[in-house]
């Protein structure tokens, strides 16, 4: 058993447990930093496998971002767990399919000839390979439709987020940047000269 | 001194074999945090005379000849105070948070180049896992502010955390356009990309100017520094996230903080300033080693940290967010289009 073998199985027993914790631990902000650890170990893995955009991507996007938005919500929520751990049963069914469905599914996947025949070795680079510059060729030539219609999508998406958000009410007091920023002194004060009373009397007085 | 270290390379190789590599990954390691944290530590000192002077005062200068000793003492003031975890608090995530707020911002210095090929690792994707370590710091400031069960340090690590997240979108498109005009992700690359016979016009904060200052204000704003240190706004929630921190855990804060100023502020020598070239490729400038001109444009932009934070009131809350969204978003998603429009035609000089 060589190094990278050790630190597979490293990565891989913390990838699992952290998993596993993701759904049974009882506090959901715990659950989510778990899924944070989940996420970190993956990415040890993807690292092991020379995939280091992916591998720094996914901690960048979906533990950077993501979780961090994810966190945000679950902290904020007001959860009785009590609630949550009546229903347990009740859905524990539905869960055990829809576990079996995608258990398949990664079966169908990993288990079929093709990917049996190219998976099982890995093809080093040598140290001047550009892992990112290789994905970014294939993505923009070969895959250029699929990548851009995914494009669209989360376009589409971002658009439908906002306009369902968007709401105008009536009678906010927003300020207008540009117009403050265009204001000018003499928007806003006036000089007035008051001429104060017996001022200049006083002076004459003065001088005598 | 470099055939000295392939020298001392070899001979450690043939005296340990495979343990040599990690212990002189360890010692590399070493050479880099503790300078980082005396710098940090006098980051403070200077923080308090620069601001000291620019409001006519004098700033610290009982502890030791010219206040030199005053970091040293407010370290072992705060090693010798109690440690409060309150009683309503996470304990294991209370704990936990300084060191997760401390971790990605030395992790980040792993490759940072401080002259041609003096960095601990030379990796292609560097610029992605810089961006990757920074984005990780504010799971300190969240954790913290949960962990502690208050309401003052829940509200400012909620305000932290959506101001980090803001601008950080807005600090990765300016770093597009680097890795653009380098045509590389390598920091090593992106400086030598900025090598050329005319000296600081070859640098990229000429034809990315808008995105040097994006980066720059960015980079305020990602570490909750004055005027956008609305995390801790005395005047509102009293300290932010760290309220119900003291003693060894605060610190751990103020280092992240301070290591996280000094991070950015290496990072946008290295991007826009040319990294360890000299400004002007005539004799007295090329005499001085690579290092000493990194760190004199780290200083530099360290001064800016402070003299801003001496300069601007407070920003307002939806103020900032208006800057980082509206403001910083757009111009750097146009930025990105004008640079590679620009790059396409023979105008492109760097």
């Amino acid at each position: 058993m060589n190094f990278e073998t050790i630190v597979f199985y490293l990565f891989a027993a913390m990838a699992v447990f952290a998993a596993l914790r993701v759904i049974t631990a009882r506090n959901p902000v715990h659950a989510a930093l778990f899924l944070v650890l989940a996420f970190c170990s993956m990415s040890g893995i993807w690292m092991l496998l020379e995939a280091e955009f992916l591998s720094i991507v996914l901690v960048l996007v979906y533990v950077g971002a993501v979780m961090v938005l994810f966190l945000f919500v679950v902290m904020m929520l007001d959860v009785d767990l009590v609630q949550l751990r009546e229903g347990f049963w009740r859905w524990f069914p539905f869960g055990v399919v829809l576990a079996a469905i995608m258990v398949f599914q990664m079966f169908m996947v990993l288990g079929t000839r093709q990917t049996a025949e190219t998976g099982t070795t890995l093809a080093r680079h040598a140290a001047d390979y550009s892992n990112t510059k290789e994905i970014g060729r294939l993505l923009y030539t070969d895959y250029v439709y699929p990548f851009e219609l995914a494009a669209v999508i989360l376009l589409v998406a971002i658009v439908a987020a906002i306009a369902l958000t968007l709401r105008r009410r009536k009678g906010v007091k927003s300020q207008d940047v540009a117009k403050q920023v265009n204001v000018r002194r003499e928007d806003r004060i006036r000089i007035v000269s008051v001429p104060s009373e017996g001022s200049g009397q006083k002076l004459e007085d003065r001088g005598q | 001194m470099m055939e000295l270290l392939q020298t001392l390379e070899l001979a450690g190789q043939n005296l340990l074999g495979a343990a040599w590599l990690p212990l002189w990954t360890l010692v590399k390691i070493v050479a880099i945090v503790a300078p980082l944290m005396i710098g940090v530590a006098y980051l403070t000192l200077a923080e308090r005379k620069v601001i000291g002077y620019m409001q006519v005062r004098i700033g610290p200068n009982r502890v030791g000849y010219f206040g030199l000793l005053q970091p040293i003492a407010d370290g072992l003031k705060l090693m010798f105070k109690e440690i409060i975890i309150p009683t309503g608090s996470n304990h294991f995530l209370f704990v936990v948070a300084p060191v997760l707020a401390l971790m990605p911002a030395l992790a980040a210095w792993a490759v940072v180049p401080f002259a041609d090929g003096m960095v601990l690792a030379d990796v292609n994707a560097g610029l992605l896992y810089i961006l990757a370590m920074t984005s990780l710091g504010v799971y300190g400031v969240i954790i913290a502010g949960w962990a502690s069960n208050s309401k003052y340090a829940f509200i400012g690590s909620l305000r932290s955390a959506a101001q980090i997240v803001s601008y950080e979108i807005a600090m990765g498109f300016a770093l597009v356009c680097v890795l653009m005009a380098a045509q590389s992700l390598n920091l090593s690359d992106i400086v030598r990309g900025q090598q050329s016979d005319t000296g600081l016009f070859g640098w990229y904060f000429i034809p990315l100017f808008p995105m040097f200052v994006v980066y720059l204000i960015a980079g305020v704003a990602e570490t909750n520094r004055a005027p956008f240190d609305m995390a801790e706004g005395e005047s509102e929630i009293v300290a932010g996230f760290h309220v119900e921190y003291s003693g060894m855990a605060f610190a751990l804060f103020f280092l992240a903080e301070y290591a996280n100023m000094i991070l950015i502020a290496v990072l946008t020598a290295i991007m826009f300033l040319g990294g360890w070239l000299p400004p002007f490729n005539v004799a007295p400038f090329t005499l001085l080693p690579g290092i000493f001109w990194l760190l004199a444009k780290m200083s530099f932009v360290l001064f800016l940290f402070l003299w801003f934070r001496a300069t601007f009131p407070r920003y307002r809350y939806d103020q900032l967010m208006r800057l980082g969204w509206k403001v910083f978003i757009p111009l750097t998603l146009v930025w990105v289009v004008v640079v590679g429009a620009w790059m396409q035609t023979p105008y492109w000089l760097w």
